[in-house]
């Protein structure tokens, strides 16, 4: 192992400071703040609506649509273009299907609930971030859900099995680089919404990362319900 | 809530939410909110909130410009922001916003491209500007101005290696803001005059005029919007009124 010490100083299973807030965009019908280091997310929720076009429409459930965009000023470096490409696509696909399974919206036929999930500011991890604060606007939107979604990434970098990388972690380049797995988890049954993985490492690696991701999940989950108190108190 | 009703509302000198006619909402600026831009400013007006974010690039200069920098103004009306946005390239009132924001900014000089110059012809910097909507609530025009050139004057140049730039790298070279120019845009319902629409009273406005000024109250930019034609006297008090609003706005900037 050549990554024993963070560059930031946090221990292995330590994540960046977290902060999140539900109810702040008046116009939707849900919405929320989170932030996890210097990663900004912020979702909206609007809806159930009317779905147009209409073929899309469903007439035995609503159908949950989100939308992942990074501000043009928000990533490391150059001006990001905006208007999504591949990657921004594939982002809301993925954000739709961590979501989708908590929700319930077979009372809302022919209808879509819409998510969007804008970042500001980012410094990895921002498609958990997105879904972590996506899963707290549909709770402040009153939807039926079974439970939230909490998402992290971990990870392995030089060697060692670590909690939410940076940006700096993502690139680290010596000993087997570093390994990237996002990961939603829905926090009551333990269940896995979201995986995803680039690098390499063996099996036994992946169990202890995925481990390590269901206790991490669990200190983002008691700051998502505690947004939630807030918001109702 | 019909035309008529707000008519009457107005007449007596109050607005919906117990506004007189040329009284803005709360305004409220916070600078280096993204980490990850150069400069940016979030501004609230009342229930409106958006973000600008300044990023800076090295490229080739405009060929009847070759000593200066570039500007770009950029405006996504998010659809997280309100319910009649949607996903997808910027529309028609996303353009005129951008446009109306870059004229007063370009018009008046608040830049100083020359300062923007690393080598004739060649490289320049860039200087783009993104304003994204994060609840649209009306009275966008004077908002997206005033979070534009706060984000600007916040703006800190990255290091520039070669002619490459280093954005882990900040400097403390401020970038060469030298003007304020602020818009405030003057709406007609019958015959009255307001500034700073609710949501409400936008919808129902016959006629608008966005009047950029500098801080010598001087003009330089018009923006006429709206399906109603404006006689000269009425856009004389529309920027009289303008004229009065300005320094007010202005305070909020640093």
């Amino acid at each position: 192992m050549t990554y024993t010490k963070r560059f930031d100083g946090r221990g292995q299973e330590d994540l960046r400071p977290i902060e999140a807030k539900a109810g702040i965009i008046p116009n939707a019908d849900g919405s929320a703040m989170f932030k996890i280091g210097n990663t900004v997310a912020l979702a909206a929720v609007y809806g159930p609506r009317d779905l147009r076009p209409k073929f899309m429409q469903n007439p035995s459930t609503g159908i949950l649509r989100c939308n992942y965009n990074m501000m043009p000023f928000s990533g490391h470096g150059e001006r990001v273009r905006p208007g999504g490409g591949r990657r921004a696509k594939e982002i809301s696909m993925i954000m739709q299907k961590a979501l989708a399974p908590v929700l319930n919206l077979k009372e809302y036929p022919n209808t879509v609930v819409d998510v969007f999930v804008e970042l500001p500011q980012t410094d990895a991890g921002t498609r958990c971030a997105g879904i972590t604060a996506a899963a707290i606007a549909l709770a402040d939107a009153g939807l039926e859900m079974k439970d939230l979604v909490s998402a992290l990434a971990v990870g392995k970098v030089g060697g060692t099995i670590i909690s939410d990388l940076t940006y700096n972690e993502e690139a680290y380049e010596e000993e087997g680089g570093s390994t990237d797995i996002p990961v939603a988890i829905i926090p009551s049954t333990g269940e896995i919404t979201l995986l995803q993985l680039d690098g390499e490492l063996t099996k036994d690696e992946l169990t202890q990362a995925l481990e390590l991701a269901k206790k991490s999940a669990a200190k983002i989950y008691k700051v998502q319900q505690e947004a939630l108190k807030a918001r109702f108190k | 809530m019909t035309k008529e009703h707000l008519l009457k509302v107005l007449e007596k000198g109050i607005r919906y939410d117990g506004r007189k006619l040329t009284e803005y909402r709360p305004i409220k600026i916070e600078t280096n909110i993204s980490k990850s831009a150069e400069g940016s400013a979030k501004i609230t007006i009342g229930e409106t909130e958006l973000i600008a974010g300044v990023k800076l690039g090295i490229e080739t200069p405009y060929p009847d410009t070759p000593n200066q920098g570039n500007l770009m103004v950029n405006v996504e009306l998010l659809p997280m922001s309100n319910s009649e946005f949607e996903v997808g390239p910027p529309g028609d009132n996303a353009v005129e916003l951008a446009r109306v924001v870059d004229r007063g900014i370009r018009e008046s000089k608040a830049i100083n491209t020359k300062k923007l110059c690393v080598k004739e012809k060649e490289k320049v910097w860039s200087v783009m500007i993104d304003i994204c909507t994060i609840n649209a609530a009306g009275g966008l025009f004077d908002a997206a101005t005033l979070g534009a050139i706060a984000a600007l004057q916040s703006t800190t140049m990255p290091k520039l290696e070669e002619t490459t730039v280093n954005y882990d790298e900040k400097t403390k070279e401020k970038l060469p803001i030298t003007r304020d120019p602020i818009t405030v845009t003057v709406y007609k319902i019958g015959p009255y005059l307001i500034v700073d629409p609710l949501p409400e009273e936008e919808k129902e406005a016959d006629a608008r005029l966005t009047i950029a000024l500098t801080r010598e109250n001087t003009i330089c930019a018009l923006q006429k919007g709206g399906t109603e034609p404006l006689t000269t006297e009425i856009i004389e008090q529309m920027i009289t009124i303008a004229q009065e609003k300005a320094p007010q706005l202005r305070k909020h900037l640093k």
